[in-house]
């Protein structure tokens, strides 16, 4: 019989390999899901696993996808580990949209590129600013964070709506719900011609790095991540729980917020209604799936991104459901959760049950 | 003689935990109305063996004889339908429900909640044991935690009844009373099997005693019978090394506490009354009291972890620091070691290096990077200078024993070179050898100019190590006392809040 034994320590190798195991699980379910929809598992497979990779233009593409997932997960992965359920970071990008869109829509013809650098700023800002609310209210009247956060995200997306539909809306758009194109200087500037990479990839490496040396390097980082484990600890150390609170809500939100405004300016060009794109929500995946840590988050954003695109090519391609997407996300998470059992334990053969009297070695 | 069958009988029990052999054929045989005493350090496996009988755990091997029938027990569920209740060291009580809502959750739920706790009430007062039923269990203290679990296990009127280290949180006249409770048990009938590892009581409450060390059984003897001397041999295979205690070399005062009030934050907590006390360097002072007294408000008063004393009401050094912060007294060499390690003395996920960070910042450079490598070596050092058993820095703070853990903390304290150092517990759950360690190290740091305040509601301690002695009652603290011109009957009367009346004669 199997049996489940704790562990003295938890394994750090098979908290590495617990998503690699979980993957697998997800790739051999999503086999039997191909043969059960009648299509050719090894088509369905390389929509998912080998398309959105096979060429630098397929990898540029993924980028797109990958790059606002990191921004938004190392912000969440901050909060998290300080023990901040922030899982507004949708509203919060939709802010940061709406705030480096305002700035790129102050742009013409003959604006510098300096204005990419102001709308980059006002994205941060934007998202902050929305992190803000949930921290004054946790912080002023202890309001729960979580209720407050996911909240603020329909408060983001009514804002947009209004604001598309009515003052924002391009006069010559034939009363389509959007803003006026942005001007050409306040593009995202592109890597490589012809790619829709640009430095927003660059931009989230930097972050990526940023996080790690903050959470791992600063004291500052330490105590955030102390107050999260231990709150009886961070007192008795005397770190203040508010400004861990204003600390990992500022950061997220304004990493959501840059995510928006990189958006906004790079691959949308314009505000429609559907700036929110749900990349807010599936960070919160990609957080955990990366094990809140900066490095992790890069593989998890990128697998996400493959499960995006492969959703889409699964859809033209084979005609399958779009919302075999979100099956696969949400395989993988079950199996990362189940996997992460064999962290803290291991699986033994024992006997049935333990024979009385009768000695054994 | 046809005597009855024995009331429980182990053969040859055997236990392989991953690390470790906790249990390697250990035998036990306890008689009807027998007060049993199974002593053993900590780790000695006592704890894993009564686990094993109370059905928590299931041995490799071995052989259970209930009243002369050969049983499995395979949960504490049939345990308790056989007959066997068990207080656990650590207690398993929901902190939001009230005491009795606590003991209902364990019965069987045919008994309206407004029953039990008249059961409650009256089991409680059968046995002088004081328990509020109708109070929320996170507004208790240690030891009114412990009559809780205690009133617990004899409502379900056991035939064999487990205590684990009960002693640890009582005051010498509680444990008096819950002596007397356990022996009006024997004597009606119930066998009663005692985890200690302190030779005073053993000697004087049981009628027979099983020794573990290491897994096996090294010795089976009258206790009545035995010197600490003999049984400690037994236990740890030497004598507890004798601490050494020179006369106070007193220096400035250093902590100066006058009329420190702080209302109560919740209707069970304590309020502190107008406390008063100097501290001098050089000198160890010891706070006894029954805990739940206000020993935690004052703690966390002094520390800084609350901030609400009147100004100008704690003072080092003539600095007035009653609305500093904890980071803040730290710096001007006021350290703390708490009463839980876990999850307030230590973060028990993060390492022993990274725990290093949570009250010394000397490894933290100016714009606040952290410099690794001097971290690391920080814990490395402590590991090593305080004989702490761990797996290196990198070990996390949960993987380490009571005793180690605490020998770590204490170390982290000590080290920093504090000028007044606090303690609460400085050997709550620590085996022999480790408190005898951390004693001396206590000793040693007033030798050396700092001054100490510790709390403890071990008596045997505080009149070990400290100088003067002060008590805690009801939120106000007794003028102190030279702890040699002290009497544990004295302090035992200070405990209940009557120094007015023998000052006054004095």
């Amino acid at each position: 019989m199997l049996k489940l034994e704790a562990r003295p320590q938890p394994s750090k190798a098979m908290s590495i390999a617990s998503p690699l195991v979980a993957l697998a699980i997800t790739v051999l379910i999503g086999i039997g899901l191909f043969v059960l929809l009648g299509k050719d598992p090894l088509k369905g497979l390389q929509m998912f696993f080998v398309e959105p990779v096979k060429s630098g233009y397929a990898l540029a593409e993924l980028s797109v996808k990958a790059v606002p997932l990191v921004l938004i997960a190392l912000g969440l992965a901050v909060c998290f580990r300080s023990n901040l359920w922030n899982i507004g970071a949708e509203g919060q990008f939709v802010l940061g949209a709406l705030a480096g869109g305002w700035v790129a829509m102050q742009a013409d013809e003959h604006t510098g590129r300096w204005i990419v650098a102001a709308i980059l700023v006002a994205g941060v800002l934007g998202g902050m600013l929305w992190g803000a609310i949930v921290a004054l209210l946790r912080d002023r009247f202890n309001a729960n964070e979580i209720l407050v956060s996911l909240m603020l995200v329909y408060v983001a997306d009514m804002l947009l709506n209004w604001l598309v539909y009515g003052p924002w809306k391009d006069p010559h758009g034939y009363n389509f719900p959007q803003s006026v194109t942005f001007a050409a200087a306040t593009r995202i500037p592109r890597l490589i011609d012809g790619w829709r990479l640009n430095i927003g990839a660059l931009i989230a490496l930097a972050a990526v790095a940023g996080c790690w040396l903050f959470l791992f390097r600063t004291y500052r980082g330490f105590q955030l991540q102390v107050g999260g484990l231990a709150p009886a600890a961070a007192r008795y150390a005397g770190f203040s729980s508010r400004t861990a609170l204003w600390t990992a809500l500022l950061m997220s939100g304004g990493m959501a917020g840059l995510a928006g405004a990189l958006e906004a300016a790079g691959p949308l060009g314009q505000l429609t209604p559907y700036v929110p794109a749900g990349y807010g929500f599936a960070a919160i995946i990609v957080a955990f799936v990366g094990r809140l840590h900066p490095v992790g988050i890069v593989f998890s954003a990128v697998l996400m991104s493959m499960f995006y695109i492969g959703g889409e090519l699964a859809q033209s391609r084979l005609g399958l459901p779009k919302s075999i997407t979100g099956v696969f996300q949400g395989l993988l998470l079950f199996a990362l959760l189940a996997c992460d059992t064999l962290i803290h334990y291991r699986l033994r053969w024992a006997a049935a049950q333990p024979r009385p009297a009768v000695k054994e070695a | 003689m046809t005597a009855a069958p024995l009331r429980l009988e182990l053969q040859g029990i055997t236990k392989q935990y991953p690390a470790v052999k906790a249990n390697d054929g250990v035998s036990l045989r306890v008689k009807p109305g027998e007060i049993h005493a199974v002593l053993g350090e900590n780790g000695a496996g006592k704890s894993t063996l009564m686990k094993i009988i109370y059905g928590a755990v299931r041995p490799d091997a071995g052989e259970i004889r209930w009243n002369g029938q050969p049983v499995v027990v395979k949960s504490p569920h049939e345990a308790r339908a056989l007959g066997i209740s068990m207080v656990f060291q650590h207690f398993s009580l929901f902190d939001t429900l009230t005491a009795a809502e606590n003991v209902w959750l364990g019965l069987d739920k045919s008994q309206p909640l407004p029953q039990v706790t008249e059961r409650i009430r009256q089991v409680a007062a059968d046995y002088g044991l004081e328990v509020d039923p109708l109070r929320p269990v996170h507004t208790l203290s240690v030891g009114e935690r412990q009559r809780v679990e205690i009133v617990r296990a004899l409502l379900g009127r056991p035939q064999l009844l487990i205590l684990d280290e009960p002693t640890s949180v009582l005051t010498p006249q509680a444990v008096d009373r819950l002596f007397v409770t356990l022996r009006q048990l024997s004597a009606q009938g119930c066998s009663i099997l005692y985890i200690s590892h302190k030779l005073d009581e053993i000697r004087a409450l049981c009628h027979h005693c099983t020794v573990l060390r290491g897994g096996r059984v090294t010795g089976e003897v009258d206790p009545t019978q035995e010197t600490n001397a003999s049984l400690s041999r037994l236990m740890i295979g030497a004598e507890p090394p004798q601490l050494q205690h020179r006369e106070a070399r007193l220096g400035d005062v250093v902590l100066k506490l006058e009329g420190l009030s702080i209302p109560k934050r919740d209707p069970f907590a304590t309020t502190l009354d107008g406390v008063s006390l100097e501290v001098r360097a050089g000198e160890i002072v010891g706070i006894a009291g029954v805990s739940g007294n206000g020993q935690q408000e004052l703690m966390a008063a002094l520390s800084g972890e609350d901030g609400r004393s009147p100004p100008g009401s704690i003072r080092l050094f003539g600095h007035d620091i009653a609305r500093r912060g904890p980071a803040a007294r730290r710096r001007l060499g006021l350290h703390f070691v708490p009463e839980e390690r876990l999850g307030r003395g230590a973060v028990p996920t993060l390492s022993l290096q990274a725990n290093t960070l949570l009250t010394r910042t000397e490894n933290v450079s100016r714009s606040g990077w952290l410099k690794t490598a001097d971290v690391k070596r920080l814990a490395e050092d402590l590991i090593a200078r305080f004989n702490v058993k761990a797996g290196g820095p990198d070990a996390a703070a949960k993987s380490l024993s009571g005793g180690n853990l605490q020998k770590f903390i204490v170390g982290r304290e000590i080290d920093a070179k504090p000028k007044l150092l606090i303690v609460s517990q400085p050997t709550w759950g620590v085996d022999v050898g480790a408190a005898a360690q951390i004693r001396g190290e206590l000793l040693k740091l007033r030798d050396a100019g700092c001054a100490l305040l510790v709390v403890s509601e071990e008596l045997d301690e505080l009149f070990e190590i400290s100088d003067r002695l002060v008590v805690m009652a009801q939120g106000r603290l007794s003028p102190s006392i030279p702890a040699r011109e002290a009497t544990v009957e004295q302090i035992g009367e200070w405990m209940s809040g009557l120094w007015e009346v023998q000052h006054a004669e004095a």
